[in-house]
């Protein structure tokens, strides 16, 4: 199925958000997800599935004032 | 200054964006001597370039106060800051929710909306806000326990635009923390935002983009700390008239 990735969209072959994450390469702990607008909790991403054209926030650390 | 009951000896908050690269940031804010630095969130690219910049910042041992810059909606601001609180490990939150594309400001109805959400669910919000008396009043009234207005424009260096403003927050508000956020350009402008009686500022252009950034933050430093000396020392007030400071008693008759 396909979802959009920090506005990209993408093709995904698992469903699950923990599975996705590590298909899509973020294996680093330093990120943080939100899921249509709203937060997942790192801990809640094996228990929520996701559907076609969900869009996908996956934000890190960066430089800020 | 003490901030949710954090204790810092500096009353520098400094922003980690805009240095031409991570070392002479590092210098910055070394001279700086701030406690505290803030941080934002950002997509994450494939090359995991946030993970470098977070250890950088872990290996600091400084405190961290993320921001939820670039938010125009409560929605966005609350999400960002969920996030930023599971990332940085923090209750801490830079409220930033922005009402203008041209000057930056605040959407400070957005920003009250916001405010209540997250005190509500635990965090320790510093909101980035206008010098409104009505609207600190209602930040306050919505769990803040510290108001951070701003001095001028974001980026924009200008300084103090209103000081009387200030200065009627300082009274209105006599036992709130207030940090001066944004707008400043020179150190003088810091030390005056002190000697207002402000409790601090926060700035990162200022500093980021000076010739000579870590030369920059030590002198914003000085200033904040040479203003908040002025400040606790009681000035003299201004005078219309100009009056001898050296006594003329006793003068001599030489004409």
């Amino acid at each position: 199925m396909q979802i959009i990735v920090n506005s990209k969209p993408t093709d995904i072959t698992v469903t699950s958000l923990a599975a996705a994450m590590v298909e899509l390469g973020f294996l680093d702990c330093a990120v943080a997800t939100a899921l249509n607008g709203q937060f997942v909790p790192k801990g809640m991403r094996e228990s929520v599935e996701l559907s076609q054209g969900d869009r996908l926030e996956v934000l890190a650390p960066m430089q800020g004032g | 200054m003490q901030l949710y009951g954090k204790k810092t000896t500096s009353s520098l908050m400094l922003g980690t964006a805009q240095y031409p690269s991570p070392a002479v940031l590092v210098d910055a804010i070394r001279a700086s001597q701030a406690e505290i630095i803030t941080v934002s969130l950002r997509r994450e690219t494939a090359d995991g370039s946030g993970a470098g910049f977070w250890n950088m910042l872990t290996g600091l041992g400084l405190h961290i106060l993320p921001n939820t810059a670039g938010c125009h909606s409560v929605q966005e601001a609350v999400t960002t800051a969920q996030m930023a609180r599971e990332l940085f490990g923090t209750n801490w939150i830079k409220l930033e929710v922005i009402g203008h594309a041209d000057n930056l400001q605040p959407d400070v109805f957005a920003l009250v909306d916001a405010a209540k959400i997250l005190a509500a669910d635990g965090f320790d919000v510093f909101p980035y806000t206008t010098d409104d008396l009505v609207v600190g009043e209602k930040l306050i009234e919505a769990g803040c326990k510290v108001l951070m207005p701003w001095g001028a424009p974001i980026g924009s260096g200008q300084g103090l635009r209103n000081p009387d403003a200030l200065r009627a927050m300082r009274a209105h508000f006599p036992d709130v923390p207030l940090i001066v956020d944004a707008g400043i350009g020179k150190p003088s402008d810091a030390a005056r935002a002190m000697e207002l009686g402000m409790d601090g500022v926060l700035l990162n252009t200022a500093v980021a983009q000076a010739g000579d950034p870590a030369g920059m933050a030590k002198a914003m430093s000085l200033a904040i700390e040479a203003g908040r000396s002025g400040f606790t020392a009681d000035p003299m007030q201004p005078r219309d008239i100009a009056v001898p400071s050296t006594p003329v008693l006793g003068m001599a008759e030489l004409m």
